[in-house]
């Protein structure tokens, strides 16, 4: 038994450790030797908290005291304070307010939060087995393999009314039964870590900050399927998460959890890890089955489905991180306890990524059914400097935008669904009054673009094709009809292409037509951008009332198309100005304006060199 | 490892390790660590403190840490908190005190009034 006094916990997911949380970590274990405290504290490397926001972010037990945006320079008060004296340090902790917040449970961050998937992540050391084990863990795999039979926990599962995380929200029962079913001797169980939309990090933070957790849902499926292999699927840009869960597999080798007759039944299991290249697609089961296989990670047509011609031809599960982090929880306290949480529908928690312009971002976990409004300004603290809230993108790539009058919305697979968004894997994308939307929807497509895989036309092809509109568009050449071009091409590339990744694709532009039709109308025909982001589309403007003439602007302009004198005051020449913005960052008085639209300058030289172009044709 | 009571006993010594995180303790001691409290040996008294509930394998015991209370002439002070039972103040504690308070009070539950300075909140 240890005699510690304190422990000293230490987020090192991906966002606190390139904010230098192990930097801070090596500092603590200096002063710590220093002081001569090495065996009265513990310092413990944890999984994310969560508010990445904060980071890096230390929590001090047994006060549970919460430290944010520590520095290396405040390691050596933390340890002289509050370690040696006892005198928590209150600037390190969160002001809201007039109210400094000493504990990490009264942190508004976790207020609305329901913790089951994340339920250890940030709270255990995760590449100790024992902490694990300490908080219950395997005790789901011990039950189900003493106590019941495979049909018993597929039941339990049922009974929960658990979905897949991983987007579709297939039930996971059904996927496990079709498996179970089969006749084949050989089947396999494959753990989806092929995490790729853009600002999502929830199955990263999942495999590092709680790997038992992962493996031991995966290990129940795996009983409740007859499998007795197991590959996770994981992207090679995620090392720590490949590195956690290699651990994981061998700590649990080390006590018998891995291998011949796993408590001593005839259950026998091993897992092992399949490292991805990070194709976008290779997170469709087809596409990863066929990777693992060792082919090129390409979909081929369903049916068959994995359940009856998976890996290697045989019956295969495949489930997404989330969903195996549930399972544990789920066979200790309960279906009825996971089934209480959420709507009619979609059942307990769903684990989201807060990115974008949102004060708090970060990992959270929220009961199914919150409304966007509690999760982006309740658990998200709202926007940043008090802007106003415009969009939200729901589920990355594939998924959609939901605007202000949808923030009442609750979250679940198909009020989403029905408003064009999707739950996706959980990324949620917020976004304030200073976006444009026809840029966000470009954004989206370029991505699909490149990461099409090319097997099929409607894919490679169609959503080339959008991706030409939309650049016309945003460019200032936008024509009349391109709109109602785009949704006929978005629609064939939804109805007609092979997997999940060209089905969804055309969502984002479909999505923001459906919501933000004026945005894209007035690039269309006024030829101007409201947010200002679409360069062609705005111009930047002197105002010759607050210009002081101090020739900054016109000093630091690379294109030399900004003149004036002091007493003249200073103008862009519209024609030469190339947009680059360094008039408007250096004006010392903020005398440079951003205007929607394209100047009258500006569009007679377009037109003019548009006719002599037309002339030299003939 | 081939049943669940050989997980449980893994489990049990893995949350000694563990309990400082759970909130289940049922008696708390704060050691005053003061510049006084150390300067009089609170350090000591806390490490006794340490040594003993670990070699007593008391798990339903926690240490923690106080600053200045103001009982210069007292130090070390420590206060000895539980559950439902008014705060017992003890003063002028010594590694020796600390063991006897250990097996009298956190133990058989006596008071040791000898070196008690004050109770209640």
């Amino acid at each position: 038994m240890s005699l510690k006094r304190i422990d000293l916990l230490i987020c090192c997911g991906s966002s606190c450790i390139s904010a230098g949380a192990l930097k801070i970590k090596e500092a603590f274990h200096r002063a710590i030797e220093d002081k001569g405290l090495t065996h009265e504290i513990n310092i413990i490397e944890t999984g994310c908290m969560g508010p990445c926001d904060y980071g890096p972010v230390l929590v001090i037990y047994p006060e549970g005291i919460f430290y944010k945006h520590v520095a290396i320079e405040d390691v050596e008060e933390i340890v002289s304070e509050h370690f040696i004296k006892g005198r928590p340090v209150t600037r390190l902790m969160l002001q809201d307010e007039e109210k400094t917040i000493r504990m990490q449970k009264e942190v508004p961050f976790y207020q609305k939060q329901i913790k089951v998937a994340l339920e250890n992540c940030g709270y255990i050391n995760p590449e100790s087995m024992d902490e694990y084990i300490a908080t219950g863990g395997y005790e789901a795999l011990g039950m189900a393999l003493t106590t019941m039979d495979p049909q018993d926990a597929i039941n339990i599962v049922k009974a929960s009314g658990l979905r897949g995380r991983g987007g579709g929200g297939f039930p996971t029962h059904i996927k496990w039964q079709m498996v179970h079913d089969r006749q084949e001797k050989e089947k396999y169980i494959i753990c989806n870590g092929d995490e790729g939309d853009p600002g999502a990090f929830m199955d990263r933070s999942l495999l590092e900050g709680d790997p038992h957790r992962v493996l031991e849902g995966m290990m129940i499926a795996a009983y409740s399927i007859g499998a007795s292999q197991g590959f996770f699927y994981i992207r090679a840009e995620y090392p720590l998460a490949i590195k956690r869960i290699r651990q994981a597999i061998e700590q649990a080798r080390s006590i018998g959890l891995m291998g011949q007759n796993i408590f001593g039944t005839d259950f026998c299991f091993e897992a092992e890890v399949r490292t991805g290249a990070g194709a976008f697609v290779c997170g469709e089961e087809m596409a990863l089955i066929h990777s693992i296989e060792g082919e090129r990670g390409n979909p081929t047509p369903k049916p068959p489905y994995p359940a009856v011609q998976g890996l290697w031809g045989k019956p295969t599960v495949v489930n997404n991180v989330e969903t195996f982090a549930n399972i544990p929880s789920i066979f200790v306290k309960g279906a009825d306890w996971f089934a209480n949480m959420g709507t009619e529908t979609s059942k307990g928690t769903k684990v989201f990524a807060l990115t974008g312009d949102v004060r708090n971002t970060g990992l959270v976990e929220v009961p199914m059914g919150i409304t966007l409004r509690e999760l982006i300004f309740e658990v998200g603290g709202g926007i940043i400097n008090d802007r106003k809230f415009k969009a939200v993108q729901l589920g990355g790539p594939s998924g959609g935008c939901l605007t202000a009058e949808h923030l009442d919305v609750g979250v679940d697979y198909e009020s989403l669904k029905a408003r064009g968004a999707m739950m996706g894997s959980g990324g949620v994308i917020v976004m304030d009054e200073r976006k444009c939307m026809v840029n966000v929807a470009k954004f989206f497509i370029e991505f699909c673009v490149e990461e099409s895989c090319g097997k099929c036309s409607p894919c490679r092809i169609g959503l080339k094709q959008m991706h030409h509109i939309m650049e016309r568009i945003t460019s200032g050449n936008g024509r009349e009809g391109d709109i109602d071009e785009l949704l006929r091409l978005g629609e064939s590339v939804r109805n007609l292409s092979l997997c999940g990744l060209g089905q969804t694709a055309p969502n984002p532009v479909l999505s923001t037509i459906r919501y933000f039709r004026d945005e894209y109308e007035t690039h269309i025909r006024d030829k101007s951008c409201h947010a200002n982001v679409c360069l062609d589309l705005m111009h930047f403007q002197i105002d010759k009332d607050r210009c002081i003439g101090c020739s900054l602007c016109s000093r630091k302009c690379p294109a030399t198309c900004i003149s004036g004198s002091r007493e003249e005051k200073y103008t862009i020449h519209q024609v030469e100005c190339i947009k680059c913005g360094n008039c408007f960052d250096v004006c010392p008085v903020k005398a440079i304006e951003k205007i929607p639209g394209v100047p009258e300058e500006v569009a007679a030289h377009k037109a003019r060199k548009a006719a002599q172009k037309s002339d030299d044709l003939f | 490892m081939k049943t669940l009571a050989d997980l449980k006993k893994i489990r049990e010594k893995a949350q000694e390790e563990m309990k400082l995180r759970g909130s289940d303790a049922r008696i708390k001691i704060v050691v005053g660590m003061g510049t006084s409290g150390i300067a009089m040996g609170a350090r000591e008294v806390m490490r006794t403190f340490l040594e003993e509930i670990a070699n007593r394998n008391l798990t339903d015991v926690i240490v923690t840490q106080t600053g200045e209370k103001g009982l210069s002439s007292l130090e070390p002070v420590v206060d000895l908190m539980e559950e439902g039972k008014e705060t017992v103040t003890y003063g002028n504690m010594t590694p020796d005190k600390v063991k006897k308070v250990v097996v009298e009070h956190i133990v058989n539950g006596r008071i040791v009034s000898d070196y008690v300075v004050s109770t209640g909140n």
